[in-house]
């Protein structure tokens, strides 16, 4: 019973989502940055990656940390002040529909958006990887596995932290603005205050004690660190990746792991506040 | 049976008290309409109904379950003021998910649509529907699994005559296989023979309560009487009736509903300077306002 209105949910938000040409945008985007990328690929070239679909991977990391969740900000953001503003919240509220499932339903529909426009992204980049690298390319396959899921659940962590601005701002043009904001500040930001924060430092305790565990704490960063770790691959794009090395993988790992969950009890917490 | 009761319902919003106090049952089979101005409180009293607000001070039961617990809102429909579904869907799909929040089948979606006028539309995105069209989406979803209670917000705001007709049939037949309706609207015109009783709001009290009948007796509102008197024969006429006013080919004037026989014997015994007279009971309309504005 609980699982069928969570599906019922989750299928009419996937249908707004292919009519609302999400879908379309998010898997265009993934593919044109991720075809760039896979021809331009050989540049930052990694010094233990040989094959090259590792060689791809790893440009292909640096460009999920910014577009994934950017993606995912621009599906979500709209979910729940939306409905309000509309006024079918509080007549979907008013059903036999608890909060979790309403929530739920529209994690599982948007989720599927994202992991549609990360596997065709990824599988435009590894086509061409073995068009010009032949079957060698099949070395690179585990770190491509490894990008596409760890992909998935960086887009979970976003898609929930949006459905958390979309219950606190009540309006979708507000939503929007603090979707935008929130991605800013935790993408881009974050990584420059670190990066500042370390050159201040000049290799004092905050570089060896705070650093690392500030790396891990930011999901993307997490995620960034575990892919570039697992795949050996030296990241040329970010000043960060000379930390990678040194931090235990299990620990990125972590932070991928739970984070999706953790950040869905922030959203579902945002969204009791809502009155409809 | 009684289905909804509410007692010494009141709700807050900072300072402002938006209801105070309103007490209220609905029955099986009963149709129950709320009037008030704009601002009233209608509408929070039926949010509270539903358990979508909580209330500062008094209950509410529905058949003996609390509002907005599981059992309550499997046993009620409701459809809000100015609900706007998603553009992007058809008529259809939108009520195939409403069936299956209800555990209904979906194959029931065309039947309903059918019901409320839309089955053409049925397979068109809600963006290309009219307003009225919309409404009728919602008060589709309304009718799914045979509620127990049904609470309408505004349910004829933007239907033509005829649908309002239409949809006023529908509710009689829902009322008679025993479903409980409290719903909102501005026109107690058109509820007159559509509802079984009234119940009148004013800036969160309840002003006043019971069947049309009823609040008429209750108002005494004065009739409008309107003669024509024969040429030349106006200044008799108008000393006849007192407090009559003379127009130009006109003498009015109002009496008490009580006085209406008495005044139409002295209209008859005058027949010879007469030709011709009207007289008007107050409209739905007056007795509204009369009893809005005595609550003022
Ligand atoms: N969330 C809220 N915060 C503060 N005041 C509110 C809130 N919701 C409603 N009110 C106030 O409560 C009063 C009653 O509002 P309500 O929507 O119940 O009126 P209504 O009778 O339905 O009016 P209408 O006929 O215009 O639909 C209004 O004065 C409104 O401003
Ligand atoms: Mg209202």
């Amino acid at each position: 019973m609980m699982l069928s209105r969570i599906l019922a949910t989750a299928a009419l938000e996937f249908a707004i989502a292919r009519r609302n040409r999400w879908v379309i945008v998010s898997v265009a985007m993934m593919m044109l940055f991720s075809l760039v990328l896979a021809f331009a690929g050989s540049a930052p070239a990694g010094q233990m990656a040989v094959d090259p679909l590792s060689v791809t991977v790893a440009s292909l990391i640096s460009l999920a940390v910014y577009l994934v969740p950017l993606i995912a900000l621009l599906i979500s953001f709209d979910a729940i002040a939306g409905e309000s503003e509309r006024g079918t919240l509080a007549l979907s509220l008013a059903y036999p529909l608890a909060r979790t499932e309403l929530l739920l339903g529209k994690l599982i529909a948007q989720l599927a958006v994202v992991t549609i426009a990360v596997v065709c992204g990824y599988a435009v980049a590894a086509v061409v990887a073995f068009a010009t690298g032949g079957v060698e390319a099949a070395e690179g396959l585990p770190a491509l596995w490894r990008l596409v899921w760890t992909s998935v659940l960086l887009g979970a962590v976003f898609l929930s932290l949006g459905h958390a601005m979309s219950c606190l701002s009540r309006r979708p043009s507000g939503a929007a603005a603090m979707a935008i904001g929130l991605w800013l500040v935790m993408i881009v930001l974050y990584d420059l205050g670190l990066l500042a924060a370390v050159v201040a430092d000049d290799g004092g305790t905050f570089t060896t004690e705070v650093f690392p565990w500030a790396l891990v704490l930011n999901p993307a960063d997490a995620f960034r660190i575990f892919n570039l770790a697992a795949s050996g691959a030296v990241d040329a794009a970010s000043g960060l990746s000379g930390a990678a090395s040194s931090i235990a993988a299990w620990k990125p790992l972590a932070a991928i792991l739970i984070w999706p969950v953790l950040a869905a009890m922030v959203a579902r917490l945002s969204f009791q506040k809502v009155t409809p | 049976m009684t289905i909804l009761t509410l007692s010494k319902l009141t709700k807050r919003y900072g300072d402002a008290c938006v209801l105070d106090e309103v007490s209220l049952t609905v029955s099986a089979g009963e149709r129950v309409a709320l009037l008030g101005h704009n601002g009233a409180g209608k509408s929070t009293l039926m949010k509270l109904v539903l358990g979508l607000i909580h209330a500062d001070g008094g209950t509410i039961e529905l058949a003996g379950h609390a509002p907005g617990s599981a059992v309550a809102r499997a046993l009620t429909a409701y459809l809000p003021e100015n609900a706007a579904f998603h553009p992007a869907i058809t008529g259809r799909e939108q009520l195939r998910y409403y069936l299956r929040l209800r555990g209904q089948p979906v194959k029931q979606a065309d039947e309903l649509l059918e019901k409320v006028g839309l089955a053409d539309a049925a397979g068109r995105r809600i963006g290309t529907y009219s307003k009225g069209m919309r409404q009728r989406v919602g008060l589709a979803q309304a009718l799914i699994g045979g509620p127990r209670l049904m609470v309408l917000d505004e349910p004829t705001s933007g239907l033509d005559p005829v649908s309002r007709r239409e949809f006023y049939t529908l509710l009689d037949e829902l009322a008679a296989s025993g479903t409980a309706i409290l719903l909102s609207s501005h026109a107690l015109s058109e509820l007159e023979a559509r509802t079984d009783r009234m119940v009148i709001l004013s800036k969160g009290k309840q002003v006043a309560q019971g069947t049309l009948a009823d609040l008429r007796a209750d108002a005494a509102l004065p009739l409008s009487v309107s003669i024509t008197p024969k040429a030349g024969q106006g200044e008799r006429i108008a000393e006849a009736f007192s407090g009559a006013i003379q127009s130009e080919d006109r003498v009015t004037f109002t009496c008490p509903p009580a006085d209406k026989l008495a005044v139409l014997e002295r209209i008859a015994a005058q027949r010879d300077q007469i030709a011709d007279f009207d007289v008007h009971a107050a409209t739905l309309d007056d007795l509204y306002s009369h009893i809005s504005k005595r609550a003022a």
